[in-house]
């Protein structure tokens, strides 16, 4: 822990120590929380089943504003790696920073941001004060309290009251590979007005093969009856390690659809916790996770019923193979008020190898006592009458393998509305599942 | 073109064939009946290779070729095909896409070009007219929500652009109405030829009201008790199996 405060205090002298009085606040009582919190350990457990020593025992480096060239990659190569179109509204940060020659937002309605959180922090920022860090724990959660005492850059989205944004807004995350392990805190708000609607990609990709750690916090704000798309994309590179908290309110009638898709990285930690805060809110969770190799994926998502009859879905699909580690832990809270609530839940896990290994665990409280509650999960390998059925076919056991993968993800992917991002995403799943398949069989 | 001697088998511990012989010729059409239970899913399941089916003796000779030795996917791809008797629910995966599969990974077998889509979709059309199959289907996941009916249907076109030598129909009629039946059966007739051989396996003799067969094989606790022509079934359809059962056990 302790070169994260040295970090800290280096950080105040530079920059960390500007701005508003809120702000400064708002980060030493980060760093203070993250003093007392400690990074977890097994024994914690919500982090049983990962151990986060590889991300401590690392020697990471902050990397400085602007120290990163942009001519590190281009707009092509992040557009490909994200499943993007590379006309869209884009941010983008390398190394958590935001780069401005990558970046390009037009054609927003007015009175919509899309803009940097570090030039946004630079004025005094009403919106900032009244929503940055106030619907997070990070008095609980010690990654986030680390996010939050290192708050610097990332993505501030604004959607005002009744506007409607259809093409999708990326905020792109690269890791450029350095050759130094390097550690970055991107840091996203996101707020809707009443009745506004966004579809908004957040994709975290890496280029190289080096050891880094993301360290990311979105926090997203619902007003009554807006409507919001989510897209939690994880492409990190192979020594990359991404804990990612993500914290979502919703007022009455607001709708969320969040989806998570990882599919590489070393280790991917996600905390995904919804707070269905007012009447007839409704959230849909959907994720996908891909764990190959010696990876470890961890989905841990906490959905909170505070209100009557609000809504929650989600469905969870893993894939797992070589010595890969899953884990899923889903909790559903129902509060006492919270009647005629309507959750279901489900996990299913492939797992294709016998040295792959899934937790999972649903967890349902509920203290209202007219609720419509279901969650289950389950753990299987390739259905052997639908293998030995392709084959009868002609076609041959690998591609089967691949295809029934393909097929296990499918309900997860159909239900991506971005078209050009799920055909790519289709096209991606399809390739990887057939290179693992030749990877099997040479 | 096929020849089964003393073929015995087992499903777990269950020795369900016991010693089969069987010769199939080119352009022959085989019927085989039999009571549930007497062995005729597993004897099309060993011919189209499925795992879990142990081969405990007896030969498969297939076209000058062991039978036995080859994967379930070089089986089909050299000309074997198993119209199932619950063909299986893929979701997520398109009709067109399995199609497209199976066809190109039994044309690359056999030496042809692999077909591109629009050459694929003139194929499929073409072979859809045949189970009057509607075209709606084919972007629907595979089998998933098809009526029985539907199902069966999607066998027989498969069958019909995999261009088999030896097609085995396994329960082909179970649980279709007469106007299914019809259809179904008619594709099945349209696609019988010189250089084809079927073996149609069947509980009931209605089947072979509209599939005619050359021959008749009766099944019983793993063994052919009797064969005979076509006669045959209709002697079945008015005794019952009984009497070829007691008969059989007359034998020595």
């Amino acid at each position: 822990m302790e070169p994260y405060f040295s970090a800290f205090k280096n950080y105040q002298k530079n920059g960390g120590g500007s701005g508003p009085t809120w702000l400064k606040d708002l980060r030493e009582s980060a760093i203070a929380s993250f003093g007392k919190l400690g990074f977890p350990t097994v024994r914690n457990e919500d982090w049983k089943y990962t151990n986060v020593e590889p991300i401590v025992s690392t020697a990471f480096e902050r990397r400085e504003q602007k120290t990163t060239s942009s001519g590190a990659v281009t707009v092509e190569e992040i557009s490909a790696l994200s499943f993007a179109n590379p006309a869209p509204s884009r941010l983008v940060f390398l190394d958590g920073v935001y780069a401005s020659k990558l970046s390009e937002v037009r054609g927003l309605p007015r009175g919509v941001r899309v803009e940097s959180l570090a030039e946004a922090l630079r004025g005094n920022d009403e919106l900032l004060h009244s929503h940055l860090s106030r619907y997070v724990r990070y008095q609980q959660q010690s990654f986030v309290a680390l996010n939050t005492a290192f708050v610097e850059d990332g993505a501030l989205v604004f959607i005002p009251r009744g506007a409607v944004v259809e093409e999708p807004i990326y905020l792109i995350f690269v890791s450029t590979g350095d050759d130094r392990p390097v550690v970055f805190h991107p840091r996203n708000l996101i707020v809707l007005d009443e009745g506004g609607q966004a579809r908004i990609v957040e994709s975290h990709v890496g280029k190289g093969s080096g050891a880094y750690f993301a360290n990311s916090v979105t926090e997203i704000v619902g007003g009554v009856g807006a409507s919001i798309e989510h897209y939690l994309l994880q492409r990190e590179g192979s020594g990359g390690f991404h804990v990612g908290a993500l914290e979502a309110h919703l007022s009455a009638q607001c709708n969320l659809s969040a989806h998570s898709i990882a599919l590489a990285g070393s280790l991917i930690r996600n905390d995904l916790h919804v707070l269905l805060n007012g009447e007839g809110a409704e959230c849909n969770l959907n994720g996908l996770y891909l764990v190959d190799g010696k990876r470890h994926v961890d989905n841990h998502t906490e959905i909170e019923h505070c209100s009557p009859r609000a809504k929650s879905q989600e469905l969870y699909k893993g894939i797992l193979s070589d010595s890969a580690r899953g884990v899923f832990n889903g909790k559903i809270l129902v509060h006492k008020d919270a009647q005629k609530s309507d959750a279901r839940q489900t996990n299913k896990n492939l797992v294709l190898s016998k040295d792959a290994v899934i937790n999972t665990k649903p967890q349902l409280e509920i203290y209202a006592d007219d609720v419509k509650c279901s969650h289950g999960s389950t753990v299987g390998q390739l259905d052997r009458d639908a293998l030995f059925y392709l084959q009868s076919r002609g076609i041959g056991w690998g591609e089967a393998q691949s295809l029934l993968s393909y097929a296990f993800a499918s309900d997860v992917t159909s239900r991506i509305k971005i078209a050009a991002m799920r055909s790519r995403l289709d096209d991606y799943l399809m390739m990887k599942f057939s290179s693992q398949q030749d990877a099997i069989q040479s | 073109m096929l020849e089964i001697k003393n073929l015995q088998a087992q499903v777990g511990d269950n020795e369900i064939l016991r010693g089969i012989n069987l010769r199939v010729g080119a352009g022959e059409v085989h019927a085989i009946m039999g009571p549930n239970g007497s062995g005729k899913s597993t004897l099309a399941h060993v011919l189209a290779g499925r795992e879990n089916v142990q081969v405990t003796a007896g030969e498969v000779t297939y076209a000058g070729s062991d039978l036995l030795a080859m994967t379930p996917e070089v089986r089909a791809r050299e000309g074997i095909f198993l119209a199932f008797q619950y063909p299986v629910e893929i979701p997520g995966i398109s009709t067109t896409y399995f199609l497209k599969a199976a066809v190109n990974a039994v044309r690359k077998h056999r030496g042809l070009e692999e077909l591109d889509a629009m050459e694929f979709l003139a194929l499929i059309k073409d072979k859809m007219k045949l189970v009057e199959m509607d075209q709606s289907l084919l972007n629907r996941p595979l089998n998933e929500g098809f009526s029985g009916g539907e199902k069966k249907r999607n066998e027989i076109l498969q069958m019909a652009v995999l261009d088999p030598k030896l097609a085995i129909l396994d329960e082909t009629d179970s649980g279709l109405d007469i106007d299914a039946l019809r259809i179904v059966a008619g594709g099945v007739n349209a696609l019988r030829r010189p250089d084809r051989a079927m073996i149609v396996i069947t509980h009931y003799q209605r089947l072979l009201d509209y599939i005619v067969p050359d021959f008749i094989h009766v099944l019983h606790q793993g063994r052919i008790i009797k064969s005979g022509t076509k006669e045959l079934a209709l002697e079945l359809e008015i005794k019952g199996y009984d009497w070829i059962k007691s008969e059989a056990g007359a034998l020595p």
